[in-house]
Formats: C-alpha cells, sequence, structure tokens
C-alpha cells in the first residue's frame, strides 16, 4: 500500500462564479488504496472528483494523476479512469450489454464482445444482459454502471456516491466487490455519506466548504480528534439532554434509540462535567466508543464557526 | 419560464423578426429576371426591343451570348431565365409586314416564376417596335402585333407545379429532420447526465460528431428513397440526371444541414432551445430558398441572405439534374458551395464543443 503516488494534487481551487467550490485543496493517494471521500451535501466531493479526472478545469492547482499532469494530460489520464457517475449516466434504453459494448467502442476497445462477456460475468449481470438499464433497479444500475467503469481496465476507479439508495445487502456486494478490485491493484477513490462504508476504507478524507479538514486512516482520525464519549441510558431522556447540553464541557449530546451519547473535545472537562450526573439514581453511565460520526459533526460544527 | 431567458427571448424575439424578414424579402411577382439576349439581327428594331427589356422592371440582361451551345449552357445552370432569339432578318421581315417570330426559350422549372414576365414581353414588344415604326411604316402598327412571339417552355413544357414542388420537397423533408434530430442528439445526452459518462471517456469531439451524422445520413436516404419513388410513380416527375450524381449530392447536403444540427446541440441548454433553433434555421430556409416563392422575386438583399442556406444551393442542384439532365459541371458550383457550407458549420461545432462540463 506504500510505494508510488496514484493521485498527488495540491493547491486545486475551482469556483463557480462568486462560489468558492473548492479551495487550495489537495490529496496523496497510494496505489491499490481505498480512498474515503466525505463532507456534507454542497461540500465539493463531486466537483473534486470532476476536477481529477478533466470533466472541469480547476481555476488553479497542480499535480499529477496516474503520473500524467491534471491541467494538460488529461486525455491520457482518461483512458486509465473508470468514473462512476452520481447520478445515472448511462443509456436508459439500452441493454445492459449494449451500454458495455457502447461503452468499449468509446474506449476504443479491441476484441470488444469478449471483455463484455468477462465483464458481465465478473459483476453477475450475465442473466440479465438482455434487460434495459432504464428499467433495473436501484441496485442493478449500480453495478451496472460499475461495470461500464471497470471495462477498460482502469488503474484508478473515481466512484461518486456509488451506493445512494442501495439495500445494505447491495452495498456490501458492491464493497466486497471493490476490496477485490483494490486487492488487485486498482486504486479507488469513493465518496459516500455511509460512516459504515467509510469505515470500510483504508483512508479517508473529510471535506467541508471546499476545505479539507482532515484525512487518514479511520482509527487515526478518531483517536487524533481526542474526542471522548459517554453514553447513558435511563428515563426522561428529553430534559437529560437539555439538561447536560448546557454543562461546560459538553460539546455534543445526540440521542442514540434508548441512550444519549455524551461526547466532549476535553476527556477530562467532560468527566467532571458528568460526574454529579453519575451519581444520580436510574442512570447507567458507560465509557462509550467515539464514533465517526461524532468526530465528523465536530468537524462540521467547527468549520462553520470558522466560516461565520 | 422565467429562468430560462433564452427560450423566452426567442419566443418572442424569433416572430417579430421573422414578420419582419418575410414581411418584406416575400413577393410572388419576380422582376429583375435575367435574360440572354443572342441577336442575330442588329437593326435599329431589335436595339430598341433589347433597350425596351433594360428599361422594363422585369428584365435584366444578364448575357449575350454568341452560340446555341453557349445560351443552353446558361439556361440549364441556371444563370437566365429567358433566352431571346432575334433571328437575322428579323427586321427586313418586319418592314415587309411579314410578322417574323421572335423565339423566347424560358426555364419553366418553376412555371410561377415566368409567368408575368412572360405576359409582359408581348406587350413590351409591341410597345417598343411601335414607336420605330413610324413613317411609311406606320401601317404595319396594325392590331395584329408586328411580330409573333414564339415561346419554347424548356424543361417543364406543361408547366406542371409538381414537378417543381416534388424535387424542391425533398430538400426541404431533409431540411427539417436533419436539423431537428442532430440538434435533439447531443442535447439529450446532456439533459439525461450521459455527457459526464461521454466526456470522461476519451473520445475526441470529430468522433462524436461523426458517431452522431453517420446514422442519420443513413436515416437521411431512406427519405430520399421514399420521395424519389413517390416523385416517379405517383407525380410523374421527370428523372432526365443522373441518380447517382443526386445521391453524391446528397451525402454533402445532408451532412451540412447535420452539422447545423450538431452546431446547435452545442449552443443549446436544453432540448426545447435547440428545437426553438432549429426551427429558426428551417424557417428562413423555406421562405427564403426558392421553395415557396420565387427566388428572384425576393429583393437583392434577401436573395443575398437566401444564399447562405444550404437548401437553396440544393433546390438548385435537385431541379437541375432531375429536370434539366445537369451533369458534374452545372451544379459543380452549387455543390461546392454546400461544401463550404458544411466545413464552416463543422468546424463552428468542434470550436463549440465542450471537451468539460464547464
Ligand atoms: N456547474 C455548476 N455551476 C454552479 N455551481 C455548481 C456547479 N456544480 C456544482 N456547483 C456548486 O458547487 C457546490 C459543490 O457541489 P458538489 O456537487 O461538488 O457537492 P457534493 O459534495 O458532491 O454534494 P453532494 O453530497 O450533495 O453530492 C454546490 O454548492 C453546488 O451548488
Ligand atoms: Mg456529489
Amino acid at each position: 500500500m506504500n510505494g508510488e503516488l496514484v493521485i498527488d494534487v495540491e493547491g486545486m481551487s475551482k469556483s463557480f462564479g462568486p462560489h468558492k467550490v473548492v479551495n487550495n485543496f489537495g490529496i496523496q493517494v497510494p496505489k491499490g488504496c481505498i480512498y474515503g471521500f466525505l463532507g456534507p451535501n454542497g461540500s465539493g466531493k463531486t466537483t473534486t472528483i470532476r476536477l481529477l479526472c478533466g470533466l472541469l478545469t480547476p481555476d488553479a492547482g497542480s499535480g499529477t494523476c496516474l503520473g500524467y499532469d491534471v491541467i494538460h494530460e488529461t486525455d491520457l489520464i482518461k483512458r486509465q479512469v473508470g468514473y462512476m457517475t452520481q447520478r445515472f449516466s448511462l443509456y436508459d434504453d439500452l441493454s445492459i450489454e449494449e451500454n458495455l459494448t457502447f461503452v468499449g467502442r468509446m474506449y476504443g476497445m479491441a476484441d470488444r464482445a469478449a471483455k463484455v462477456t468477462d465483464t458481465l460475468e465478473r459483476l453477475g449481470l450475465v442473466a440479465r444482459r438482455k434487460q434495459l438499464a432504464g428499467t433495473l433497479s436501484g441496485g442493478w444500475k449500480q453495478r451496472l454502471a460499475l461495470a461500464s467503469c471497470i471495462m477498460h481496465a482502469p488503474k484508478l476507479l473515481l466512484l461518486d456516491e456509488p451506493t445512494a439508495g442501495v439495500d445494505p445487502q447491495a452495498r456490501r456486494d458492491f464493497w466486497d466487490q471493490i476490496h477485490i478490485l483494490a486487492d488487485q491493484g486498482l486504486t479507488i477513490l469513493v465518496s459516500t455519506h455511509y460512516m459504515d462504508e467509510a469505515e470500510r476504507c483504508h483512508q479517508i478524507a473529510y471535506i467541508a466548504y471546499g476545505e479539507l479538514l482532515v484525512h487518514g486512516p479511520v482509527g487515526e482520525i478518531v483517536a487524533g480528534s481526542g474526542i471522548a464519549t459517554w453514553s447513558v441510558e435511563g428515563k426522561d431522556q428529553i430534559s437529560l439532554a437539555s439538561e447536560l447540553r448546557h454543562l461546560t464541557g459538553v460539546d455534543r449530546v445526540t440521542a442514540f434509540g434508548r441512550s444519549l451519547h455524551v461526547s466532549g473535545i476535553d476527556a477530562a472537562a467532560l468527566e467532571t462535567a458528568i460526574a454529579p450526573y453519575q451519581i444520580r439514581p436510574g442512570l447507567t453511565w458507560t465509557r462509550g466508543e467515539t464514533s465517526l460520526e461524532d468526530v465528523f459533526i465536530h468537524l462540521m460544527s467547527q468549520a462553520t464557526d470558522n466560516i461565520q | 419560464m422565467r429562468r430560462d431567458r433564452l427560450t423566452f427571448a426567442m419566443m418572442v424575439g424569433v416572430p417579430v423578426m421573422q414578420l419582419l424578414l418575410f414581411g418584406f424579402a416575400i413577393n410572388a411577382d419576380p422582376r429583375g429576371l435575367p435574360v440572354a439576349v443572342m441577336s442575330a439581327d442588329q437593326s435599329e428594331f431589335s436595339r430598341s426591343f433589347v433597350a425596351a427589356l433594360e428599361n422594363s422592371e422585369y428584365f435584366r440582361i444578364a448575357n449575350y451570348p454568341e452560340t446555341e451551345v453557349e445560351a443552353d449552357r446558361l439556361l440549364r445552370v441556371g444563370a437566365v431565365q429567358f433566352v431571346i432569339n432575334i433571328p437575322e432578318d428579323f427586321s427586313r421581315e418586319l418592314m415587309r409586314g411579314a410578322r417574323p417570330s421572335l423565339l423566347v426559350e424560358v426555364d419553366a422549372t418553376d412555371p410561377a416564376a415566368a409567368s408575368n414576365a412572360l405576359a409582359t414581353l408581348q406587350v413590351l414588344g409591341n410597345r417598343a417596335l411601335n414607336h420605330d415604326l413610324d413613317g411609311p411604316l406606320q401601317d404595319l402598327r396594325a392590331t395584329p402585333p408586328p411580330f409573333e412571339l414564339v415561346v419554347h417552355r424548356r424543361y417543364n413544357e406543361e408547366g406542371i407545379t409538381q414537378y417543381n414542388i416534388v424535387p424542391g420537397l425533398m430538400g426541404v423533408v431533409l431540411t427539417m429532420t436533419m436539423v431537428i434530430m442532430t440538434s435533439l442528439a447531443v442535447t439529450r445526452e446532456t439533459e439525461r447526465g450521459t455527457m459526464e459518462s461521454l466526456l470522461a471517456t476519451p473520445v475526441t469531439p470529430l468522433e462524436v460528431m461523426i458517431g452522431k451524422i453517420v446514422p442519420y445520413i443513413l436515416v437521411g436516404y431512406v427519405q430520399v428513397a421514399l420521395i424519389l419513388i413517390a416523385a416517379k410513380f405517383i407525380f410523374g416527375v421527370p428523372m432526365e440526371g443522373s441518380l447517382l450524381l443526386l445521391s453524391l449530392v446528397l451525402i454533402v447536403f445532408v451532412a451540412a444541414n447535420l452539422a447545423v444540427g450538431f452546431t446547435f446541440s452545442t449552443l443549446a441548454g436544453n432540448q426545447l432551445q435547440a428545437m426553438q433553433m432549429a426551427f429558426f434555421f428551417f424557417l428562413p430556409s423555406l421562405l427564403l430558398s426558392g421553395f415557396m416563392f420565387p427566388f428572384r422575386g425576393m429583393p437583392l438583399w434577401a436573395q443575398w441572405l437566401g444564399e447562405v442556406f444550404p437548401l437553396t444551393h440544393f433546390l438548385r442542384v435537385v431541379r437541375g439534374i432531375l429536370l434539366k439532365g445537369n451533369g458534374v459541371a452545372d451544379i459543380a458550383a452549387e455543390t461546392g458551395y454546400m461544401a463550404l457550407f458544411l466545413i464552416v458549420a463543422s468546424t463552428l461545432a468542434m470550436l463549440r464543443y465542450r471537451r468539460t462540463l464547464d
């Protein structure tokens, strides 16, 4: 997983009119890595991915993708990148097989028929090969979209929210597939809103308002955030939550089913704050594990503060 | 609709523009028709006859051909609408009171274009000659006119309008379907989101354009085949020239229209706009090309405008080949123009076609 960098860019910026959508963005993605791309809606994930594959021209920035210059050699990059768009973007009125054949032709592939059959088999699409893409359910569409972007054997996959609206089983299958591809040496950059998916990535980056806030392996990000979390169970959660929320040292109180997650950036301050409640009868306190979500929500509120 | 400014602008602007354009441009009574005069008689009479032609608004002397062959060629390529033959002994016969004949050959492919002018010709001749017939010759001024006008309608002897309309329709149908189909082709990709995938692949703009255009060329040929069959068996349109030549010219014409459609599709934001642009192109093509109204009936500026549209040139070629039996040399100039149009439109399309999403 170490060694050559597949994506190495820095200083990337892109504005649409007055809006700075991507601001001074840089990442390094090593070969064979599954790199998760997270951030709230409108944070610039799709835009960043489009910058990387040459669909948008950055206002500023430089770097390489697969060893080619991201500004001047986009044609070469396009040959070796598979890009799966956020919105389904294949032809509804073509069948699965025809769509793949079409994509094959766009990449000017030789022995197209064999490649198509091979890809259909790999993704278990053989039985439905004649079905029109427009009539597929969401999960199958995603599978077809993945098929169409791995068919030309790219070295880098850019997947933009590939599993939005897909059932858990299909998502799991999808991610198993992604791991298999990564084992084969593909590098994968994937954007998602699902925390469980983020946890299946080797590394993640979190962006908000076009700024890269943190990046690194999931464990490191959680540990590095320094956030401590306790969970408490008991009656009358609503009033308890509002009481806890006002304490200094408590940054966030979130309801999770029957329990509340109470977290704070400073572990010692948090413990002092909740000490009186720990001896209150009827409440059970356990030390909780800080989730990636807690970290992100924390980062988000910080980012909002910075903006304001 | 408020959001879609371009659509709105086109909905208001286009009708106004077209109203002005066509209101001024269209005139079903053509004037200034080009005439070739072949005069073998250098007399006072023939000179004043020619002068009278010049002075009438209906005619414009474009050429004095030396030989029959040359006169024939001028008529065939459509450089002139009439050839007027003044025979050698015209004035002598005239003075003898023998009512010599004046031979007028008319390009009658479009019967409407020439009918008024022909009617004037007789009147004009009488007046001009009567003026000269004074003194002792006054007696010859009598009604029946001093000469006999022999009109020879070439290419469409019976003046059947269908002969002119049906081949023209081929051009019109092709323009309409080809421009609309391609202008929707790329816009549809953008609207459906498939453009994003397409742009992410390494295909070049030229490849996309060829990919979009070639299938429609085939569609165009199917249409042409149907129209030709109908023309022959239902309307009995003569087919003088080579159909092979026609089909070669068709490639250029169809491709030119497709390139226009492709250009529109790179300019339009959505299918509605593409459709509007296609109509914006189609209407003037139809009205200014000489299909609906005689081309020479329009004021000069409108004729210049009309020359821009490939349909104008195609009409000349298709009528030339089918009705006049034009060969390669006769249609080369018009075809060359269509090719030029094709090149310009494709270049524009290539420049406009964006390889990125921004
Ligand atoms: N072509 C465009 N023109 C103008 N603004 C745009 C364009 N594309 C994106 N934006 C703006 O850029 C911002 C970032 O958009 P982007 O699609 O990159 O977000 P995202 O992180 O992918 O969001 P989501 O999670 O909802 O997919 C948004 O505010 C959006 O409105
Ligand atoms: Mg997005």
